[in-house]
């Protein structure tokens, strides 16, 4: 089975096991935050965290994304857009605040 | 296999229609990505803009962590209930296809209707896009999230109308698998929205 144009078959275990993982990693930040279980900057952390590999579960288990059966194409575009996003996003929190920062000096 | 080219074997598609489906698949990927860098800088803009709020109310003042999650709990079933829409058109049972774009189609009304909801009452209580910084950014991202699942639900009931009047041809089938990735990137947007501005906000 060979494919073009996005990534491998889909199942039903796939997709079964994807909503299960990805109800487990919006529990527990919604958890955390509903009864205050960790300190503040350990929630966000979590929360940062569980944001991440709950989109790589939704990219891998819904969107079916997988790195020997997704076209070479369809990978690069999303590496390319995660480059950007992370330069974007990054560069403007930078600047940003670094210029509060400075102003508030 | 993907989607597109299971159904295309099913129906005997020709050569080149099955390259125009592949090529409308990628172009179609390369949408939601450029989709994904204006989420990227409307979230950039919103973290830079979160404290600005002008002596107005914060977001400790206006979420509600049981409407952001139930507006999650909608967006993350309506997700497998279109991945089970999926997998019946693989095994090519209409009437499947056609309850679960449905199901799909009702969890995602949910969720705008949540989210009108929600929007109307911060405009009530004077918390509008106009009152600050924090809140422009705030609309503007959320707000651009549910104009697209918006446009989403115009785009299922368009399937689920072409699939009731004519089956699953081959151009239903790549018009669904395109939708398939627009709903998921969608969900995957939500993720970002829950846990950049919900979470924080009411933490």
């Amino acid at each position: 089975m060979v494919s073009k144009s996005a990534g491998a078959a889909p199942e039903l275990r796939s997709y079964l096991t994807g909503f299960c993982l990805a109800l487990l990693l919006t529990a527990i930040p919604f958890g955390l935050v509903a009864f205050e279980l960790l300190p503040r900057t350990a929630t966000l952390i979590a929360i940062f965290i569980a944001a991440i590999v709950q989109i790589l579960v939704h990219l891998r288990y819904f969107l079916h994304l997988d790195f020997t059966e997704t076209p070479r194409e369809n990978l690069l575009a999303i590496a390319f857009a995660g480059l950007l996003i992370v330069i974007m996003i990054g560069g403007s929190l930078w600047i940003m605040f670094d210029l509060y920062a400075r102003m508030a000096l | 296999m993907t989607l597109s080219t299971a159904t295309a074997r099913a129906t005997e598609k020709t050569a080149a229609e099955e390259a125009g489906f592949e090529n409308r698949a990628f172009g179609f990927w390369l949408y939601l990505m450029s989709d994904a860098v204006i989420f990227a800088l409307l979230f950039a803009t919103y973290m830079v803009m979160v404290g600005n709020t002008a002596g107005g109310p914060d977001g400790k003042a206006l979420f509600s962590l049981t409407n952001a999650f139930a507006e999650t709990m909608l967006l993350l079933c309506s997700s497998i209930t279109f991945g089970f829409a999926s997998l019946a058109l693989v095994a090519r049972q209409r009437a499947a296809v056609q309850i679960w774009l449905l199901v799909t189609f009702i969890l995602g009304a949910g969720f705008i209707a949540l989210e009108i909801r929600e929007f109307t009452g911060l405009v009530a209580q004077g918390a509008g896009p106009d009152r600050s910084g924090f809140l422009s950014s705030f609309f503007s991202l959320v707000g651009t999230h549910g104009l697209h699942v918006s446009f989403g639900l115009i785009f299922l009931a368009v399937m689920l109308l072409q699939v009731t009047l004519r089956g699953l041809t081959p151009q239903a089938a790549s018009r669904l698998y395109r939708l398939g990735l627009f709903w998921h990137f969608l969900d995957i947007v939500w993720i970002g929205i829950f846990s950049i501005v919900y979470l924080p906000g009411v933490l």
